[in-house]
């Protein structure tokens, strides 16, 4: 059945089933592959868009639940890596095998967005459920402190 | 038992600590400026442009652009900025200039091996290429000088190369200027390349060239290729490793949506055990998710095979039993036997680990487009010579026809090393004919594939003297050996001393020394993993060495001191280790600190690591000082990301990670029974670099992962009292009182 979704500021259509997940409509008929599969259960993160400007796990949402809200993926977070996270990310090259990073960096997001200055605790909180085998969390914490001096108007 | 809600103390990290002590700012003048070094296709040219190749490495554009090929596959562990570097260090390449590209592999397979190393493990990159990197800069270098000295007519030593410009006197010309000439220029002689001492870029940070694409999305991962008419398979096998397909009713789904087709994975011909498939069920459909909703309802019938009886509880059952028994000679040093008769006091220990899998971030896939003449295979590749090798000799197609083109890799760890999926997806694609097909795994068919790391156990016992001294050690191992299992005459006497290491190899001035093996296999698929052997090998073998040293009276990191006097390397590093981590036993109880030290591919790496468990036994693992000494450093950032790495995955399998084998199947399938280590968890980590120069080049990818798991159970058992012997820690009783 056709569904029309709003993803980055643009409207697609895609005939797929209305259950289908997000991630599955995003990555195979939209082409947006930036978003990843980890786990399929809302488990791991690696799959995390914004949906009206919440952190929602693409894996477990139904696509017929996105029609007529507001989808950002890690494309369209921002022109030219410009996101203060995005920034603060490069700065400390946190990525490895990067294969998480675009859910850590949504979900990094999110959390700026509702919390300007997080602690240690938001953090924790906040980005439990985007796992990273390589083990880049050090990074990521430290650019998640960077990302929000930034967005503070920090060089 | 306790459930262990394992957390950080959250007041320990600050902005400025969670850098930890290497909090290295890197240069660059803001994103927008920061590209990317190479497409985000990364087997695709790195530039629009037509390049003058000077040899097989490097390519100078017009616009003086210059393309460094690169021979290993990036998995995390920053092969596309360390190994650029090599070769920019002797090219006197403009960094800002460079770009990066996988090497061809078809090219290399039909130029008989062009590109020497193309295979990436064993923590390598660097080690086993380095040489051959500096001299393909340092040869091209001295063309550049050659070419600009003929045309100015002056001595070649009398030409600067300097960022890409030649200069003598008051003449100047670009790299991009004399490239084709350089092409073509014959030396009487290869220069020498520079040694330690003498580099300019080796040893600095630079930034990592492919972050950007790892900050926006566009980094291609196998997972995320793309061709015209590409459909999408789901693949599910056996259960039971060595079962068979039966049947299974594809009239049942065959009127879903977008379905294309459905085809059993069956053995054709002899195939190595490396890269043989395991039998099963391959659905086809116009996306991925359909063809996986349709497998999942497809009725499949299956023959489970000879091994449906194999469960973890009775294969530990069959370890304990082998290591009651002598076993094959593994090293044997003096008289061990004799000299444990003379022991005023001896300690045994006894430690097992179980099987466990990779659990790379991106689940397996492959693409394969077959055409009548060439075939193309696109993935995440540890080897891309093998992919394509395995392609040919599956399809029945010579070499030169197949070409192989690495993706990023969503971590490899070992498991992208042997192309198994590789052949699955060609025999997919070869069924469904003339499109291309992209085949997924999902995350429990990646788990329940898997092939990690062997169940291994060891039991240990050392003769002290008097004084509390080791005098003698004798050890018994019994494990799955992957050796064996792909083929079983290639393992003599029962021996495979790779199982072994981390044990046989020890380091540690003990006059006497008997290590035996026993191998005793399952039905489970082994194959490379992270640190193989020494990963678990080193939670035992570096526990038992705090045991010893507690049972003769001593300190744990003095005795692994005075153990290793002989060994300058090894004493660097424990006695940095040792200044570093402010190491002491006298904390109060419930709070403890453990040390353990370790060397393999070429890199010695000693941890301590700090912990508190509470009365109830939560455990709080607060922070790691890690020292290594891998000789020279490429690049220290990259390094110290290695060592974080590491540690995260020592702890996260010592602490979380047993794969459970019932009736011969793997139970654990995804991260809700098999979980990772959170942020939440995340240790302060300390890099400390204690290096011994000269002309050692060790790895960085493997070595921090064993010695983690160790210095954790002896700061737990610091902390306690308790030994984490063998069972995951997540399940061990750590209250105390
Ligand atoms: S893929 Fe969605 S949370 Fe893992
Ligand atoms: S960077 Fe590899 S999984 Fe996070």
């Amino acid at each position: 059945m056709a569904l029309t979704l709003s993803v980055n500021g643009r409207n697609y259509t895609v005939d797929v089933e209305p259950e289908t997940p997000l991630l599955w409509v995003l990555r195979d008929n939209m082409g947006l592959v930036g978003t990843k599969y980890g786990c399929g259960i809302a488990r791991c993160g690696a799959c995390t868009v914004h949906i009206d400007g919440q952190v929602a796990r693409s894996c477990a949402t139904q696509a017929a639940a996105a029609v007529g809200k507001t989808v950002t993926t890690i494309e369209g977070l921002s022109p030219n890596s410009t996101h203060p996270v995005q920034v603060a990310w490069t700065e400390l090259d946190v990525p490895q095998c990067g294969y998480c990073q675009s859910g850590q960096i949504m979900a990094a997001a999110a959390l700026l967005a509702k919390r300007p200055r997080p602690t240690d605790g938001d953090i924790d909180a906040e980005m439990e459920l985007n796992l990273c085998r390589c083990g880049t969390y050090q990074g990521i914490r430290a650019a998640i402190h960077r990302a929000a001096a930034i967005a503070g108007g920090a060089r | 038992m306790t459930h262990l809600e394992i957390t950080r103390r959250s007041f320990i990290v600050t902005t400025a600590a969670a850098g930890g002590g290497l909090m290295i700012g890197i240069a660059m003048s803001g994103p927008a400026q920061a590209a990317a070094g190479m497409m985000p296709n990364p087997w695709e040219r790195a530039t629009a442009k037509e390049g003058q190749e000077i040899n097989a490495w490097i390519v100078v554009d017009p616009d003086g652009t210059t393309t460094i090929r690169v021979g290993q596959s990036e998995m995390g562990q920053g092969v596309f900025t360390a190994m650029p570097m090599l070769v920019a260090e002797e090219l006197h390449v403009d960094w800002k200039m460079v770009k990066v590209e996988y090497a061809d592999s078809n090219r290399h397979v039909r130029n008989n091996n062009l590109y020497q190393r193309m295979s990436t493990g064993g923590s390598g990159a660097v080690r086993n290429s380095r040489v051959f990197l500096q001299q393909a800069g340092a040869s091209a270098r001295e063309r550049l000088r050659e070419a600009a000295a003929v045309a100015w007519s002056v001595p070649r030593d009398q030409v600067v190369a300097k960022d890409s410009v030649l200069t003598a006197g008051n003449r100047r010309g670009t790299y991009a200027e004399f490239a084709t000439r350089a092409s073509q220029v014959q030396l009487a002689q290869e220069p020498a390349i520079k040694q330690s001492g003498q580099f300019s870029l080796l040893g600095t940070t630079l930034a990592r060239l492919d972050t950007p694409l790892k900050v926006n999305g566009t980094a291609t991962f196998g997972f995320d290729v793309k061709l015209p008419g590409m459909v999408y398979a789901a693949v599910k096998v056996v259960p039971v490793r060595g079962g068979k397909l039966t049947s299974f009713d594809f009239n049942a789904i065959k009127g879903r949506p977008g379905i294309i087709g459905a085809y059993a994975l069956k053995p054709v011909g002899e195939q190595p055990f490396a890269t043989r498939i395991d039998e099963g069920v391959a659905v086809v459909a116009d996306t991925y998710y359909r063809a996986l909703t349709a497998l999942n309802l497809m009725p499949v019938v299956w023959d489970l095979g000879p091994d449906v009886a194999i469960n973890s509880r009775e294969y530990k059952a069959r370890l304990t039993e082998a290591v009651k028994l002598p076993g094959a000679v593994g090293r044997n040093d003096g008289d061990t036997i004799a000299a444990m008769k003379t022991a005023a006091k001896t300690v045994e220990g006894h430690y097992f680990t179980g099987y466990d899998s990779h659990t790379c971030m991106e689940p397996m896939s492959c693409t394969v487009s077959i055409t009548a003449d060439r075939v193309d295979v696109w993935g995440g590749f540890q080897n891309p010579p093998g992919a394509l090798a395995v392609v040919a000799e599956h399809l029945g197609k010579q070499p030169v026809d197949v070409y192989s083109h690495t993706t990023f890799l969503g971590g490899g760890f070992g498991l992208r090393s042997r192309n198994h999926e590789v052949r699955q997806a060609a025999e997919i694609a070869r069924q469904v004919g003339n499109r291309p097909v992209k085949m997924l795994w999902t995350r429990e068919e990646n788990e329940r594939q898997a092939r990690g790391r062997p169940a291994a156990m060891s039991h240990l016992k050392m003769g002290l003297d008097a004084q509390g001294m080791p005098i003698a050690f004798y050890g018994r191992f019994a494990g799955h050996s992957a050796a064996a299992q792909a083929n079983p005459t290639a393992v003599a006497n029962g021996l495979d001393s790779g199982t072994m290491n981390g044990i046989r190899d020890h380091r540690y001035k003990i006059a006497n020394t008997l290590i035996e093996g026993h191998i005793r296999n399952t039905n489970q698929n082994i194959q490379a993993y992270r640190a193989p052997g020494y990963e678990h090998n080193l939670w035992h073998m570096e526990q038992f060495m705090d045991e010893v040293a507690l049972a003769g009276g001593k300190d744990p990191l003095q005795l692994r001191i005075d153990l290793t006097k002989d060994l300058p390397d090894w004493q660097l590093v424990l006695n940095t280790l040792k200044q570093k981590s402010g190491y002491r036993r006298d904390l109060p109880k419930g709070e403890g600190m453990g040390v353990a030290i370790g060397e393999s591919f070429g890199s010695i790496i000693a941890m301590c690591a700090k912990v508190s468990v509470s009365r109830r036994g939560q455990l709080t693992v607060e922070k790691y000082d890690v020292v290594v000494d891998c000789g020279n450093l490429v690049t220290p950032a990259i390094a110290a990301h290695q060592m974080q790495s590491g540690i995260v995955y020592g702890i996260t399998d010592a602490i979380y990670r047993e794969l459970t084998i019932d009736k011969g199947a793997v139970v654990e399938g995804n991260f809700d029974t098999y979980p990772l280590l959170k942020i939440s968890q995340m240790p302060v980590v300390d890099v400390h670099f204690a290096l011994a120069g000269g002309d050692k080049w060790g790895g960085m990818g493997e070595p921090a992962t064993p010695p983690a798991a160790p210095a954790l159970g002896n700061a737990i058992f610091a902390a306690t009292g308790k030994r984490v012997r063998d069972v995951i820690i997540n399940q061990a009783d750590l209250s105390w009182t």
